[in-house]
């Protein structure tokens, strides 16, 4: 079996997308774990899972003791040789806990899974960007975290049937306790599924000077801001949710403008994908040139206003 | 309140180059550091031991050389260090088992700490593995902690959400970068820290399973990145008109 899970409905109907596919190849069947949630199931069977396992827990807040102990009672009654859990924070934490006590392999934020010479082979982005590890299990189980966005859910069916079981599963009781749960100071933006975003980095003197940025970014009619750590981590100018790159968010959006942003590796990790790259920079010899599609070298206090008035003015 | 770091000697990642021919990461010859959030581990470590006194131990699997490092974090603050090589065939799962082997041999301890992931894997899974081998509760992504009587408490950092959760000893927390700015040791520091003892142990003294890895690592491969790199760089009034064609064009501007 190929076992799916991720506290994210979302997340766990990209997975069930990569979850099918090796299912098929391998001709085995896919669970979709649904912890707490009934009301996803229905859904989950329509984007190709063949059995829904509903999970009826007391435990309504994630914790990784309680959450790893019910899928490990899953897996002793289901023979799952894959499990597939999706890539937040949640999700890998979980997956770390589950392998340790399933004695499993486990590969953290795949981009890509398959199987090559008959053993699951995954990739993934290592040494901060700079290379791509190709690694293979050598004996099931098999536990492997897929980020968000790697795979695009599958059409919906409502012709694929399957079975649902609502159950409730042994579980251990952790002795740690959940106080609180508060909204990080955000403001509200979603890198990760914005279609273009103009982004900003040290090149900018002050807090007040990012409105250049927003103004691009409306004209483009993108309205969302990203940027690059410091910004976000060390300056605080914008919050968490803004920030672009490996620690922060992973973004592919069709049109990234990068504006006074160096182009550390870090930062390209999480931009690399995009559709078209623009940069803006004045030093000519800053990394981000590489990893762009178009450039102006240039102060991004002359070049932006420039810039969004031409575009303001082919859009009409 | 005695405190285990475990502490991973990585390439320093930003000192890699990459070979342009073949686009893979030069790895030979690039300076080797601990991981920057196992000091902020260890300074958190430090600043608890500070207010509430105890023994702080480093623990690494690493190669001989790892040594050196080691005794930096002994004079930030750490009072001893057990150093265990690890064995030819490593993954994960060999390495968890060590360490929670060496932590089990230590014997006595009320926090572990880790990185949230270390800088040249990012993987973030050893804290939890060792939290799961232990069987004791884990409390990742920690931004902030604070010890009380007979519990410490931790806020995590989820992105949009941060969880604060309490828990009882022992309990294993994994940190943020953000949590805290690791200290500089003094020279006084330095020189005090070559007296402090590194145990090193044999893989073997720690665990008597024979550990096979899961997982193998067939490659390690460059990332390509085909770009335009279509830079405009003399007069700025033609470069913005040239650079909104070309992106009407392909199609981005709507």
């Amino acid at each position: 079996m190929v076992l799916v899970y991720s506290d994210e409905k979302k997340l766990t109907l990209e997975l069930l997308n990569k979850a099918t596919e090796l299912a098929k190849e391998l001709h085995k069947k896919v669970i979709a774990v649904s912890i707490g949630h009934d009301e996803y199931a229905t859904e989950y069977l329509e984007h190709g899972a063949d059995l829904v396992i509903v999970a009826e827990t007391p435990q309504h807040q994630f914790k990784a003791e309680e959450y790893t102990s019910i899928l490990q009672s899953i897996m002793k009654e289901h023979r799952n040789e894959i499990v597939l859990i999706g890539s937040n924070k949640n999700g890998k934490e979980l997956a770390g806990r589950l392998a340790a006590k399933l004695d499993a392999g486990c590969v953290i934020d795949c981009t890509k899974v398959y199987i090559h010479d008959k053993k699951l082979t995954t990739e993934r982005i290592v040494y901060s960007g700079n290379a791509i590890a190709v690694e293979q299990f050598t004996s099931p189980p098999q536990i492997v975290t897929i980020p968000s966005k790697v795979f695009d859910p599958l059409p919906k069916n409502p012709q694929h049937k399957g079975e649902i079981i609502k159950k409730k599963f042994e579980s251990e009781s952790s002795p740690s306790k959940i106080l609180k749960v508060h909204e990080m100071k955000s403001e509200g933006v979603n890198v990760e599924d914005a279609q273009i975003i103009v982004s900003c980095g040290r090149g900018f003197k002050k807090k007040e000077d990012i409105k250049l940025v927003s103004e691009l970014a409306d004209v483009l009619k993108g309205r969302t801001v990203g940027c690059s750590r410091p910004i976000a981590a060390d300056l605080k100018w914008l919050s968490e949710d803004h920030w672009i790159g490996l620690s922060g968010h992973k973004v592919k959006p069709k049109l990234y403008v990068a504006c006074g942003i160096s182009g550390q590796i870090q930062h390209i990790a999480g931009m690399r994908d995009s559709g078209v790259i623009v940069a803006i920079n004045k030093d000519p010899e800053a990394l981000i040139f590489k990893s762009a599609d178009y450039g102006i070298v240039g102060d991004l206090y002359e070049v932006l206003p420039k810039l969004t008035s031409a575009i303001r003015g082919k859009l009409g | 309140m005695n405190i285990i770091v475990c502490a991973k000697q990585v390439v320093d990642v930003a000192e890699i180059k990459v070979d342009s021919s073949t686009k893979k990461p030069i790895l030979v010859g690039v300076p080797q550091k601990i991981s920057d959030m196992d000091k902020n581990a260890l300074e958190e470590a430090i600043k608890i031991k500070e207010k509430h006194g105890g023994k702080i131990t480093i623990l690494t699997i690493g190669a001989p050389d790892a040594k050196e490092r080691m005794k930096e974090l002994l004079a930030m603050g750490a009072d001893e260090g057990v150093l265990i090589p690890p064995p030819e065939h490593a993954d994960y799962h060999v390495i968890a088992h060590l360490l929670a082997g060496a932590i089990k041999k230590i014997g006595s301890y009320d926090i572990i700490f880790c990185g949230e992931a270390s800088i040249d894997m990012f993987s973030g899974q050893m804290g939890p593995r060792i939290a799961g081998l232990l069987n004791i509760p884990q409390i990742t992504y920690a931004q902030k902690v604070t010890v009380e009587q007979n519990k410490v408490v931790a806020e995590r950092n989820l992105g949009e959400k941060a969880v604060i959760i309490e828990s009882p000893f022992p309990v294993l927390i994994t940190v943020t970068k953000e949590i805290n700015q690791p200290r500089l040791p003094s020279l006084m520091a330095i020189l005090a820290s070559s007296s402090k003892p590194i145990h090193e142990w044999p893989a073997t003294g720690v665990t008597s399973e024979a550990l096979i890895p899961k997982l193998q690592t067939m490659d390690i491969k460059g990332i390509p990145m085909q770009r335009k790199n279509i830079i405009y760089q003399n007069d700025l009034d033609q470069s913005v008109g040239k650079l909104v064609d070309e992106l009407a064009k392909v199609g981005v501007l709507r």
